[in-house]
């Protein structure tokens, strides 16, 4: 016995160095750019600091002010789209679920398996057709193709569809046609408030990638006033990078970054116990 | 009960399914007939001048099918492999501890936090964040000068290893939180009764791992597998910003989607149109794997496994 917990407690020991080093490797990379967006170009080029300095405001007003690089209307545009895409997501992705689980009607188990059988089919196998479609229906350069198409999300489907499995009785909206519901009523009224927790869960994961979203975005938008934030960071590596003021790089990486880490760390414990609940089938 | 009385309503299940269905047949299955046309064309721009659209039958698929070809997926593969393994092995591990209560990990909510956090980072800001970071007078180079380890800059985006190791530690933080989290589920999954017999029969963690654990969550390690395949098909953003979009050193990061986005913008209809039809048969091939592991309910024998598991628990004493 004596030796079993001796053995456990090393493993132990073990198991939180690992943890604290990984979790290091995490958090090191957004310590330094933290540091860094509050750095001068001079600060910059003298090495390195992990002490931040006083030049937070200076570089977010050179970020906000720039001409070059819209990046608060890029921020502006991303949420739009961001949040667009996430409220038509979740709302028809639920009502898709709700049909396929309550409803019994012919094309019933083919429209389940179709769904199930394009669930993790990527996006960019179809962005050639795409493109050449939204140009023709003169959506080019648009912001609309961006959120419109998430109407159809397989996997959140999924998601809704599990959920409703685990907490939606029939008898429930067998109560509400008795009381003389309306099928869209009751829906809409009964079942959604029901949902409130997968809804949330799912509004945060499409909100976040679509905001993260680059390679259909950067295709379809042509403005400088009409990009979203990953296409701005694209043009910010592709532009005269050596001879761009550091802090100002730095500080436009932090704006991209920093609006999700703070919903994050606000909505961690919901985000996590989400991740895994409609992506796998225990 | 529930069968009477929804079949009158059985229109209503048609109408609330038109949103999905005809925002999925505009946007993608229109746009898929449309990419598989355009791969037997002849459709591109040359300097100022477009040739075509003229039929070429197979052509297009046979001048993909090239060097490149094979080279970029060789170069997708390699990305992709470089940050699963370490990313497989230290979610296993992290979810076999996460799970081991007689461990009592502190602030378990805090490492599960933070592991995920890269996961919902912007790849294409935490891509341009580590050019800024390893360029040749970035933090990282600065930090290994004072502290001595190295004497001269490395020029980590000058060499193929440094590049590609790059966008592998890259892909590695990003996911493993999220693999972590959910093998941590499905080891949760199973029952305690199975580890405390284990346990009582004088298993080792290590016998309890591979011989229980392990065959156990065997389904969900193949999920993983594939869903991951599935995504380092898709890998774009970080190789696409860290090199410009020119996949260099020796075009050696360059991802078959960067190739699609070249076609793209060049723009090269056909050979875009047969690049995208031979990654949707690749796609197809490993979605119907993800649908069969969702749809049976003993996806490859995980039941049969678990079975022989509970044997092999009970041998093990």
């Amino acid at each position: 016995m004596e030796k079993g917990s001796k053995a456990l407690k090393i493993r132990s020991i073990i198991a939180h160095v690992v943890l604290v080093i990984l979790s290091f490797m995490c958090l090191f990379f957004f310590y330094i750019l933290l540091i860094n967006a509050t750095r001068s170009h001079a600060e910059l080029q003298r090495g390195f600091s992990i002490i931040p300095s006083t030049h937070f405001i200076e570089n977010f007003m050179n970020v906000a002010n720039d001409g070059t690089f819209p990046m608060i209307r890029g921020v502006f545009n991303s949420i739009i789209v961001s949040g667009g895409s996430a409220a038509l997501c979740i709302y028809f992705s639920a009502l898709t679920a709700y049909a396929l689980y309550v409803y019994d009607f012919k094309l019933k188990k083919v429209a389940f398996t179709f769904i199930m059988a394009i669930l993790v089919m990527p996006t960019q196998v179809t962005a050639l057709g795409f493109l050449r479609l939204i140009t023709n229906m003169g959506l080019y350069d648009s912001l609309i193709p961006l959120i419109i198409p998430s109407i159809a999300s397989p996997a959140v489907f999924y998601f809704m569809y599990s959920y409703l499995q685990s907490s939606l009785p029939l008898s429930l909206v067998e109560a509400a046609r008795i009381d003389g519901s309306g099928e869209f009523r009751t829906f809409n009224t009964i079942v959604l408030p029901i949902m409130k927790p997968a809804l949330a869960v799912q509004a945060i994961f499409t909100f976040v990638g679509s905001w993260n979203n680059y390679f259909v975005p950067a295709l379809v938008l042509e403005t400088k006033s009409k990009f979203t934030v990953p296409i701005l960071i694209a043009t910010l590596r592709g532009a005269d990078y050596m001879n761009m003021d550091m802090g100002k790089v730095y500080m436009m990486i932090a704006v991209a970054i920093v609006p999700i880490i703070i919903v994050y760390l606000v909505l961690s414990k919901s985000i996590i116990a989400g991740i895994t609940l409609g992506g796998v089938k225990e | 009960m529930k069968g009477k009385k929804s079949i009158s309503r059985a229109k209503w299940g048609y109408i609330f399914l038109i949103p999905f269905f005809l925002t999925y047949f505009i946007f993608s299955f229109i746009p898929l007939v449309d990419t598989i046309r355009n791969s037997f064309f002849e459709y591109y721009r040359s300097g100022l001048k477009i040739v075509g659209p003229n039929f070429v039958g197979l052509k297009n698929y046979a001048e993909v099918m090239g060097p490149d070809f094979l080279q970029y997926v060789g170069n997708t593969f390699i990305l992709w492999i470089i940050g699963f393994i370490p990313q497989i092995v230290v979610a296993l591990i992290l979810a076999a501890w996460f799970t081991d209560a007689r461990l009592k990990i502190h602030g378990l909510q805090f490492f599960k936090v933070v592991i995920y956090l890269p996961n919902l980072i912007m790849a294409s800001a935490f891509a341009m964040l580590f050019f800024a970071l390893f360029s040749n007078n970035g933090p990282i180079n600065n930090i290994l000068i004072d502290c001595g380890i190295i004497k001269d800059h490395i020029d980590f985006f000058g060499s193929v290893v440094g590049s590609r190791s790059i966008v592998g530690v890259m892909n590695f933080l990003m996911w493993f939180g999220n693999t972590s989290i959910m093998l941590m589920a499905a080891m949760m999954g199973v029952s305690q009764d199975v580890f405390e017999a284990a346990a009582l029969d004088g298993c080792t963690p290590t016998q309890t791992f591979f011989r229980i654990t392990l065959p156990l969550i065997r389904p969900i390690l193949a999920y993983t597998l594939i869903t991951s395949l599935i995504g380092g098909l898709q890998m774009f953003d970080v190789p696409q910003i860290l090199t410009n979009g020119q996949g260099n050193p020796n075009r050696s990061v360059y991802s078959l989607i960067m190739w699609l986005n070249n076609f793209l913008r060049a723009p090269d209809y056909g050979r875009a149109g047969a690049l995208s039809v031979y990654l949707f048969i690749i796609s197809g091939i490993l979605c119907f794997f993800v649908y069969k592991m969702m749809n049976d309910d003993d996806p490859d024998g995980s039941k049969k496994a678990a079975k022989k598991a509970r044997k092999a628990g009970r041998r093990a004493a």
